[in-house]
C-alpha cells in the first residue's frame, strides 16, 4: 500500500476521497493472542492481527440525512476507493436514517487525540511469556494433586482511529485480557471455576487460582441434595455483573418510551425517579473508571436501538444509571434523547455498582446462618421483557454455607429471576471489587461489583448437570 | 442451474498464497499444514415501523494457516496477501505450536495430535442451492421490501409497533492441505425476520408475535414468494395472532401433554441433541466454556435417548440446509449419518482429531471456523429428527390429546452445561381441549429433562408436517464463533411435560 499504509493515512485518505455530505471513518488495528487447554494439556492457540475499516457516508435530502455503512477487513490502498464509493452508494439507495443527525463537530482540545498518527498498540504471543510456564506448571501441580483444568486465556488490543470530515480525528487503545480457570475431579462430578479479567496477564497467578479451585473441589466432597425453591443465595461479583450487564443491554430509554421494556411506565413514559432499591445502590459507567478504562468517545460500527453511527465521536462521560437506589437514566443516542426528553447518555463499555457495605464475599458467608453460595450463572436468557425475568443455571459449584461456613456442595439449580426484582429484594450488598462476567465474558469483560444477599433467589428446578 | 464460484473470489492469489504458506510449514519440519482461505460478506437491514434504523454491510477476508508440528497444534491467520506475508504466518503456526509443546512438556502430558485419513479431493468446487444471489438484489430493493411488510403489520389494529430484519451471508471458502485436497466454495444465505408489537399503554402491558418463516440457505427468491415461504399468508395472520394472544388467560402451571410444531421444537432438538452428540464436548474439549454431554462416549450403542419412534441424523448435505456444504474446513467430504436410531445414541458429529482419537476411520466432516481468524472447532451438522412413514398431520397429532397445549415458534431457550435441564418458551401456545384448539394462553414456558423429554415422545408427524428451521448464530468455543445450522423435524406429541406460569416464577 505505497504511501497508504498506516491506519491514520488510511483514514486520511478515505475521508479524502468521500463526495457525500458527511463522512466517518474508523480504522480499527487489532491484535489478538489465545491459549486453550482441557484436561491438563493445551488444545488450540492462535495469534492473529488485522484491521477492519469502515466507512459511514451520510447524504443529505429532502426528508432527512441517509447513511450508508461499509466495513471491511484486509484493506489495500486500491480497496479504499471501491469501499467509499459502496458506503455512499448504500446511503443514496437507504431512504432517510431515522437517527440522522448532524455529524459531531470538531470543537476545543478534544477534537484531535494525541498519538492519532502513531503507530496502533499490539499484542502478541510474549504477553504469556510469564504466564504459559507458570500455566504448564499448574498443569502438572494439578495432574499431581487429582484435578483436571481446563480453561482459556486471551489477550487482545484494539486501537480506534476515527476520523470524520467534521475534523474529528480521535484514537482509542482498548487492551483486553480474559483468563478462565476450570478445576474438576477425573470423574468430572465436581467442578469449580475463577475467571479474571486483566489488561496485561502481569497480574495473573495460575498457581493462586489453581489452589483456590482445589479448596472449592474440596468443599464439593460432601455432597447435599436440596430440592428447587426460594433460597437465601449469595450471588458472587461475577454473577451480579451477568445480571446487571443484561439489565443494562435492556435500557434503551426509546424501548421503554414505547412501552415494550421493564422501564416503561404504565400509562407512558419511563421509570426513570422511580426507586429500585432500598439499598443505597448506584450503578454506573465511567469511561474513565481506574483499571476499567474503556472509550471515552462513541465508537459505532453501525446503528441500533442503543447506538447510532450519526453519533461517532461523541465525547462519553461518567453516567449514573442508578443512582442511590433510584433509577436515574436509560441509553440513549442523540436520536432517541430528542425522542424521548432525555439526556444523551450512549452506552460506556464498563459497568460498576457500588454503595455496598464494607464486607467481603468471605465475611458475607461468615454472617450467614443458613444459604447457598453461588460459584457463577450460566445460559442466561431472558423469558419475559416486561418483568426482564431471566432464566439459567448455577455452574461449577452451588454451595451451601450452615453457621457461617461453607459445609459442602449442593446440585446444580435452573434459576427464574429478574435482575430488577433482585435489585429490590437484596437485603445485603458487599464490597465492590473487579470481576470477570462469566456469562458475558466474550463481549463484556469491564465489570465491577459487589457480591448480593438475596432472600429468596427463585431456584425453579435441580439440573443434574455438573 | 448452478452458480459459478465469484470470479472476484477466484481473481484472488488463492494458490499462491496457500503454496507459500505449506512450502514454509514444510520446510519448518510440520506433520501436516492446511491452509484456509476465506471471504465472508454479511450484511445487515433493521426497520423499525418501517423506517430504516441500522444497516451493515462487513466483508471479512484474509487466511489462516493450522499445523501440527511435533505432536501439537499451531495456528496462526494473516490479511496481507503477499507470499512473503503468508509464508510468515506458517512461521508463526509453527512458532505456536512450539509454545504449546513446551507447555504440554511442562505438564508431563504425552498426548499428541493425529487426524484421521481422508481421502484426497484435488481441485474440488461446491457452490449452494440458490437461485439469486441477494448481494445481486439493489439495497433499495432490500429496503423497499421490508418497508412494504412492516407497514403491512403497522396497518393492522392492535399492532402498535413493527421491527423488520434481514441478514444475507455470501461465504467464500478455499483449502488447501499437505495431502493434496483443494477445495473451492460458495454458500449463500438469508434470514429475514419481523416482529409485530402490541402496547396496552393503560395497563402497560405488552407482547409481540414474530415470524416464523426459518433462517435458510437459500437466495432473494425466498423473501419474494418463490423460495417455499408464503410471506403473505404469515404476514395476513399475525396482527390476529397478537391480538388473541394480548387477551389470551395467563397458563395454570402443571403437566400437559405437548403438540410441538416444528417452528419450535428445532431448536430444541439443537439444544438437546445437537450440542449434546458433539463428541469434542462429551470428552470434555467443551468443559470450561459451552460445557459437556450427558451423553458420555461410553455410552455409545448403550444410552436410551428417547422412546423408540426417535431417530436423528446428522448430515452435510440437506438442500437448503445452513450447515450443508461439500467439504469441511479440514478437507472431509460431506456425509449424512445416524445419531439417534430407534431411540438409542447410535453417533457423534466427528472432525479429524476426534475421529481418530476415539477409533473412528473417518470424521463426518464438522469441522469449521467462522472466520479467517479462527481456527476449525467441531461445529454442528444439521441435525434433524425424522418424521415417521406415513405419519400424521400436526391435526391429527392435536386430536389425540385430551388436554395440552399446541407450541408454535422458537423464542427463549436456555439448557444446562451437561445438556440434561432445558426451558424454552414459544411465540404463541394454544390449549388442546378433547382433541380441538381452544384459544391461545400466555406466560408459558416448559421445562423438562433431556431424556425424560425424548423418552415421553409419543408420536412423531409424517413427512406433510417436517419443516426445516435453523440459526444463524450458534456459538461455541473460545475465542467465541457462531456458526448458521439447520435441524428439520415433523410435529410431535410429548406426554405429561412440566409446564411453568412465568408470571408466578417471576413472583408476581
Amino acid at each position: 500500500m505505497s504511501g497508504v499504509n498506516k491506519p491514520h493515512e488510511v483514514v486520511e485518505r478515505a475521508l479524502e476521497l468521500s463526495r457525500a455530505d458527511g463522512c466517518v471513518v474508523i480504522a480499527n488495528e487489532s491484535s489478538t493472542a489465545n491459549l486453550r487447554w482441557a484436561g491438563n494439556a493445551l488444545t488450540t492457540n492462535g495469534v492473529t492481527r488485522g484491521r477492519t475499516l469502515t466507512v459511514v457516508a451520510t447524504v443529505d435530502g429532502g426528508q432527512g440525512a441517509a447513511s450508508g455503512v461499509i466495513s471491511r477487513s484486509a484493506v489495500t490502498a486500491e480497496d479504499l476507493e471501491p469501499l467509499v464509493r459502496a458506503a455512499e452508494a448504500a446511503a443514496r439507495e437507504a431512504g432517510p436514517a431515522e437517527d440522522a443527525q448532524p455529524l459531531v463537530e470538531a470543537a476545543g482540545e478534544g477534537a484531535v487525540s494525541a498519538g492519532f498518527t502513531d503507530a496502533p498498540d499490539e499484542t502478541s504471543s510474549e504477553v504469556f511469556a510469564a504466564f504459559a510456564p507458570a500455566l504448564g506448571e499448574s498443569f502438572a501441580q494439578a495432574r499431581a494433586g487429582g484435578r483436571e483444568l481446563y480453561g482459556f486465556a486471551n489477550h487482545e488490543v484494539v486501537t480506534s482511529y476515527l476520523g470524520t470530515s467534521t475534523g474529528l480525528r480521535l484514537r482509542h487503545d482498548q487492551p483486553s485480557g480474559t483468563l478462565e480457570l476450570n478445576a474438576k475431579s477425573p470423574d468430572r462430578t465436581r467442578s469449580a471455576w475463577a475467571g479474571q479479567a486483566t489488561r496485561d496477564f502481569k497480574d495473573v497467578d495460575p498457581a493462586a487460582i489453581d489452589a483456590e479451585l482445589a479448596r472449592r473441589l474440596a468443599w464439593a466432597q460432601r455432597k447435599i441434595d436440596l430440592p428447587a425453591g426460594r433460597y437465601e443465595t449469595l450471588l458472587p461479583p461475577t454473577a451480579v455483573a451477568d445480571l446487571l450487564i443484561y439489565q443494562l443491554w435492556s435500557s434503551a430509554a426509546r424501548d421503554a418510551a414505547e412501552g415494550r421494556t421493564v422501564f416503561s411506565k404504565p400509562g407512558g413514559g419511563t421509570r426513570i425517579g422511580e426507586k429500585l432499591t432500598d439499598l443505597p445502590l448506584t450503578l454506573r459507567s465511567d469511561p474513565a473508571a481506574p483499571g476499567l478504562e474503556a472509550a471515552p468517545f462513541v465508537i459505532a460500527h453501525s446503528s441500533g436501538d442503543d447506538a447510532s453511527v450519526f453519533d461517532n465521536g461523541l465525547p462519553l462521560t461518567a453516567t449514573d444509571w442508578i443512582r442511590d437506589g433510584v433509577l436515574n437514566q436509560l441509553i440513549t443516542t442523540r436520536h432517541t434523547a430528542g425522542l424521548t426528553d432525555l439526556p444523551v447518555a450512549p452506552g460506556i463499555d464498563n459497568l460498576i455498582l457500588d454503595g455496598g457495605g464494607p464486607r467481603s464475599l468471605e465475611e458475607m458467608v461468615a454472617a450467614t446462618e443458613r444459604g447457598l453460595l453461588l460459584t457463577c450463572l450460566w445460559y442466561i436468557r431472558e423469558v419475559d421483557p416486561a418483568t426482564l425475568l431471566l432464566t439459567g443455571l448455577t455452574r461449577d459449584g452451588v454451595y451451601l454455607v450452615e453457621g457461617g461456613e461453607v459445609v459442602g456442595e449442593v446440585n446444580n439449580f435452573r434459576f427464574n429471576d429478574s435482575p430488577v426484582s433482585l435489585l429490590s429484594r437484596a437485603t445485603e450488598a458487599g464490597r465492590t471489587e473487579r470481576t470477570l462476567p462469566r456469562e458475558w465474558g466474550d463481549w463484556f469483560t469491564r465489570a465491577a461489583m459487589p457480591a448480593l444477599r438475596v432472600p429468596d433467589f427463585n431456584m425453579s428446578s435441580v439440573s443434574k448437570g455438573v | 442451474m448452478p452458480h459459478e464460484i465469484d470470479p472476484s473470489f477466484l481473481a484472488l492469489p488463492l494458490r499462491a498464497l496457500a503454496d507459500a504458506a505449506l512450502a514454509r510449514a514444510r520446510a519448518l519440519g510440520a506433520d501436516h499444514a492446511d491452509f484456509r482461505f476465506e471471504r465472508v460478506r454479511s450484511a445487515a437491514w433493521r426497520l423499525r415501523d418501517g423506517k430504516p434504523a441500522g444497516s451493515s454491510d462487513t466483508t471479512d477476508l484474509g487466511y489462516a494457516v493450522r499445523v501440527v508440528h511435533g505432536g501439537t497444534w499451531g495456528f496462526a491467520s494473516g490479511v496481507d496477501l503477499s507470499m512473503d506475508a503468508a509464508a510468515r504466518v506458517a512461521a508463526q503456526a509453527v512458532a505456536m505450536a512450539k509454545l504449546s509443546g513446551k507447555v504440554i512438556q511442562a505438564a508431563g502430558s504425552d498426548e499428541r495430535v493425529e487426524l484421521a485419513d481422508e481421502p484426497v479431493h484435488a481441485d474440488r468446487t461446491w457452490v449452494s442451492a440458490y437461485e439469486i444471489n441477494p448481494f445481486d438484489v439493489p439495497d433499495a430493493e432490500k429496503a423497499g421490501l421490508l418497508t412494504d411488510w412492516s407497514e403491512r403489520l403497522l396497518r393492522a389494529d392492535g399492532v402498535a409497533h413493527a421491527d423488520a430484519s434481514l441478514l444475507t451471508v455470501q461465504e467464500n471458502k478455499f483449502y488447501a492441505d499437505t495431502a493434496g485436497t483443494t477445495t473451492t466454495q460458495q454458500r449463500v444465505r438469508v434470514h429475514p425476520q419481523l416482529t409485530a408489537v402490541a402496547v396496552d399503554p393503560e395497563s402497560g402491558e405488552f407482547d409481540s408475535m414474530r415470524t416464523l418463516a426459518p433462517p435458510v440457505g437459500r437466495g432473494w427468491e425466498y423473501l419474494t414468494g418463490a423460495g417455499g415461504w408464503d410471506w403473505d399468508a404469515e404476514l395476513a395472520e399475525i396482527p390476529e395472532l397478537l391480538a388473541e394472544k394480548m387477551r389470551a388467560p395467563s397458563v395454570e402451571a402443571g403437566a400437559y401433554d405437548l403438540v410441538i410444531d416444528p417452528s419450535n421444537l428445532w431448536l430444541t432438538i439443537h439444544e438437546s441433541i445437537g450440542h449434546a452428540t458433539e463428541l469434542d464436548r462429551a470428552l470434555g474439549y467443551e468443559a470450561a466454556y459451552a460445557g459437556t454431554s450427558f451423553a458420555t462416549f461410553d455410552q455409545l450403542g448403550k444410552l436410551r435417548y428417547g422412546s423408540e419412534i426417535m431417530n436423528v441424523t446428522g448430515d452435510r448435505t440437506a438442500e437448503h440446509g445452513l450447515a450443508t456444504i461439500g467439504y469441511d474446513d479440514e478437507g472431509v467430504a460431506a456425509q449424512s449419518w445416524d445419531l439417534v436410531r430407534d431411540g438409542t445414541l447410535v453417533g457423534y458429529q466427528l472432525d479429524r482429531r476426534i475421529a481418530k482419537l476415539t477409533g473412528f476411520e473417518r470424521s463426518n466432516g464438522c469441522a469449521f471456523a467462522d472466520s479467517p481468524g479462527h481456527v476449525p472447532v467441531q461445529r454442528m451438522a444439521n441435525v434433524s429428527l425424522q418424521p415417521a412413514p406415513d405419519g400424521p398431520s400436526t391435526e391429527e397429532l392435536i386430536g389425540g390429546v385430551e388436554r395440552g397445549l399446541y407450541l408454535v415458534g422458537d423464542r427463549s431457550w436456555s439448557i444446562d452445561m451437561q445438556r440434561y435441564n432445558f426451558q424454552f418458551t414459544a411465540q404463541r401456545a394454544f390449549r388442546i381441549e378433547n382433541g380441538r384448539l381452544a384459544g391461545q394462553v400466555r406466560d408459558f414456558a416448559y421445562q423438562a429433562t433431556t431424556t425424560d423429554f425424548w423418552g415421553s415422545m409419543a408420536a412423531v408427524g409424517g413427512e406433510r408436517t417436517y419443516v426445516l428451521g435453523g440459526a444463524f448464530n450458534c456459538g461455541k468455543a473460545q475465542p467465541g464463533q457462531v456458526a448458521a445450522v439447520s435441524h428439520g423435524c415433523p410435529s410431535a406429541l410429548f406426554r405429561n411435560v412440566n409446564i411453568l406460569n412465568t408470571t408466578q416464577e417471576a413472583g408476581a
